[in-house]
């Protein structure tokens, strides 16, 4: 073990906490702005993934990829988060629709197989299920509007049961709409080669990763501290009663936060998706490392998100390559003692 | 006190046609009975915790995860646990569940709320990780098969059956010993806490140690369940341990009813019933998997079991807005 090996080992922990840094930052502001603990954070990056996968193979354009995962995933994270997370006024009625059609659907495609008997020929007519489904609707939409449906926002247990529900559904049409193999997203060629300095290979893709998170942080740290609107961000993650006292906008900000932080984490997806891969499971194996980032770095604040994805990277890497049974045993560790010591994480504030 | 009659009542009732059906069903229905109950002494374990003490843990699949690797080592390289010697795992998987907690507990049991759940969330992770790489203990991502097979004691386990009658019985004892705990002064303090910690703090409760209390006895019933998982699921994986497993026993007992204990094993019924039956019908179960989740916490915030009382709740308020009426007509 040479210094050639903590010099490589170094710089793949940095690069994968520049990864780190996209998914984390985003899980971090969301839970700041909004007091919400978002467990459809990690759907968000395998999401990103599909979404480029899908750009690549009808464009062939990588660059091209990166932009449109992220707004498609954004404009995700922001329609869930209008209709179910925080409705209000008439995207109640929106939601309890589309709930009211969804559970109708289902219920048409279960009588299928437990009773064909009652769709007497053309199972498979449009017309007739888009009748047979309007008909259940109704009633359940109705049923529906007279129990009044809780507001989520008090209470994490029911943010957190109500997002991996969100998560489930997500990983199920990944399933359906790309399969359940595993992929892989080819960065262009020119992304692929590596850096030669002083007899060690450094990939140019890494590179390129750590520069990539590098000017998105300085960008939205810039954006918080020297706009008015992040000024606005920065006082609702203080106290959002305050800030809305003062006529801030707290209902714009969580929209933008959140379709900012889900668009980051659908672009460390993609990024991600060259060595990583993309496939089914990826979720739920990106978003406990995303709270270790969180955690580590403290609730709510951007720095402390890039020192967390910093620590947890480099954790990561050492410990798969110094202790490899322990691996993942010396990630979260740490995530458990800071939380004991110091619940706030290393930067949070109250 | 009727109304607690019926109750018991209608949970015996309702446990002796589980007694009596099942084994007549095919052996499909036997086994996922088996699987759900094993679940459902998981789930309330965790209803201690949630329900009766007001912390929502997003860990307790790592006592449950212990209590089944546990079993599984034990029985693949020292043959222990197979024979009469089961019966000495039952307490050492209570024993090593809660002293598992019991350490866990001293990191956890200050913190409240979000950072509760983050917290268990990290230590189930601890032992998620250790589940999943360290290989030559839990045979990494493959997970132990359990050689042996199940215990062989007079009785012999293998059969489908037998195991359904010994983990009923184990899921009676577990829903009769949380239900006497729940009962006694410890549970009636454990819901003060829940409804008003401060107050039990001036009253000079030591709310630390009733929590740890908790959380520890939380710990062991989870690791019983574990062994019992061991056996009835004949093979010990990481799947175990992570963390849609703790997310699923806190469903089941938000599902069923938080701070009912039976609710959990509603809800673990539901949960494995709906899993298993629409997985064998269609190939997209997981939207209604999904679907129950965000349903049940929009609609349902007191589970199912707390319909019959939000429907007296709706009766009442109707016939108050009616009495209202009544009175502001002649003016």
């Amino acid at each position: 073990m040479g210094t050639q090996f903590w010099v490589v080992q170094a710089f793949n922990g940095v690069s994968y906490g520049a990864l780190l840094f996209l998914v984390g930052a985003g899980l971090s502001l969301i839970f700041g702005v909004m007091r919400i603990v978002n467990l459809s954070h990690g759907s968000y990056f395998l999401l990103g993934g599909y979404v480029a996968l899908s750009v690549i193979g009808t464009t062939g354009s990588w660059l091209l990829s990166l932009p449109i995962a992220t707004l498609t995933i954004a404009v995700v994270g922001l329609i869930m988060e209008r209709l179910f997370l925080r409705p209000e006024g008439r995207a109640k009625l929106v939601r309890d629709a589309l709930i009211a059609l969804g559970i109708a659907l289902v219920i048409r495609l279960m009588i299928g197989p437990i009773l064909p008997q009652l769709l007497p020929g053309q199972i498979g007519n449009i017309i007739q299920v888009a009748l047979v489904v309007i008909a259940f609707a109704i009633p359940i939409f109705l049923l529906l509007q007279r129990i009044s449906a809780v507001a989520i926002e008090a209470d994490v247990l029911r943010q957190v049961l109500m997002t991996v529900g969100f998560a489930f559904l997500f990983q199920q049409a990944a399933l359906d709409i790309w399969g359940g193999n595993n992929f892989d997203i080819q960065p262009p060629s020119a992304l692929t080669q590596s850096l030669v300095i002083g007899g060690t290979y450094l990939p140019l893709y890494r590179l390129f990763m750590i520069v990539g998170a590098l000017v998105i942080g300085i960008v939205l740290w810039l954006a918080m501290e020297k706009t008015r609107m992040g000024a606005s961000v920065r006082a609702t993650v203080d106290d959002a009663q305050m800030a809305r006292g003062v006529g801030i906008d707290t209902n714009k900000i969580s929209m933008l936060i959140f379709a900012l932080g889900a668009g980051m984490a659908a672009l460390g997806g993609v990024i991600g998706g060259a060595f990583l891969g993309v496939y089914p499971g990826l979720d739920f194996e990106m978003l406990p490392i995303a709270f270790a980032v969180v955690i580590i770095g403290g609730m709510g604040s951007l720095g402390g998100a890039a020192i967390g994805a910093l620590l947890v990277g480099l954790a990561d890497n050492f410990g798969k390559a110094l202790f490899p049974e322990l691996a993942y045993f010396t990630l979260y560790a740490p995530m458990v003692l800071i939380l004991a010591i110091k619940p706030t994480g290393l930067f949070g504030r109250d | 006190m009727g109304t607690q009659n019926f109750k018991i009542a209608a949970v015996i009732v309702s446990l002796l046609v589980l007694l009596i059906i099942v084994p007549y069903c095919n052996s499909f229905v036997v086994l996922l009975a088996t699987r759900a109950m094993v679940f459902a002494i998981l789930a309330m374990s965790l209803d201690i915790l949630l329900g009766f003490t007001g912390l929502a843990s997003l860990g307790q699949a790592a006592y449950f995860g212990v209590g089944a690797y546990l079993t599984a080592i034990l029985a693949n390289n020292y043959g222990f646990g197979l024979k009469w010697d089961f019966w000495l795992m039952v307490p050492i998987g209570l024993v090593v569940g809660g002293a598992l907690a019991a350490f866990f507990g001293l990191f956890a049991i200050r913190a409240t709320g979000t950072y509760f759940l983050m917290i268990t969330l990290a230590l189930g992770q601890c032992v998620w990780g250790l589940a999943y790489r360290w290989n030559s203990m839990t045979g990494g991502d493959n997970g132990i098969t359990m050689k042996g097979g199940r215990p062989h004691f007079g009785i012999d386990l293998s059969s489908d059956i037998n195991f359904f009658y010994l983990t009923f019985g184990f899921f009676a004892a577990t829903l009769l010993a949380l239900y006497i705990l729940v009962r006694s002064p410890f549970g009636k303090s454990l819901l003060g806490i829940r409804e008003r910690e401060l107050r039990m703090r001036i009253l000079g409760y030591n709310v630390w140690l009733h929590k740890y209390v908790a959380f520890i006895i939380a710990g062991a019933f989870g690791g019983l369940s574990g062994v019992l998982w061991a056996h009835a699921n004949g093979i010990v994986t990481p799947e175990t341990v992570v963390l849609t497993t703790s997310v699923d026993a806190l469903l089941m007992t938000v599902l069923g009813g938080a701070g009912t204990l039976v609710g959990g094993a509603i809800g673990s019924a539901i949960v494995f019933g709906l899993r298993e039956y629409v997985s064998t019908l269609v190939p997209w179960w997981q939207y209604v998997l999904g679907g129950v989740y965000v349903l049940t916490i929009l609609y349902l915030p007191t589970g199912l079991m707390g319909i019959p009382g939000r429907i007296s709740q709706w009766r009442n308020s109707q016939k108050k807005r009616e009495t209202t009426k009544v009175a502001s007509a002649p003016s």
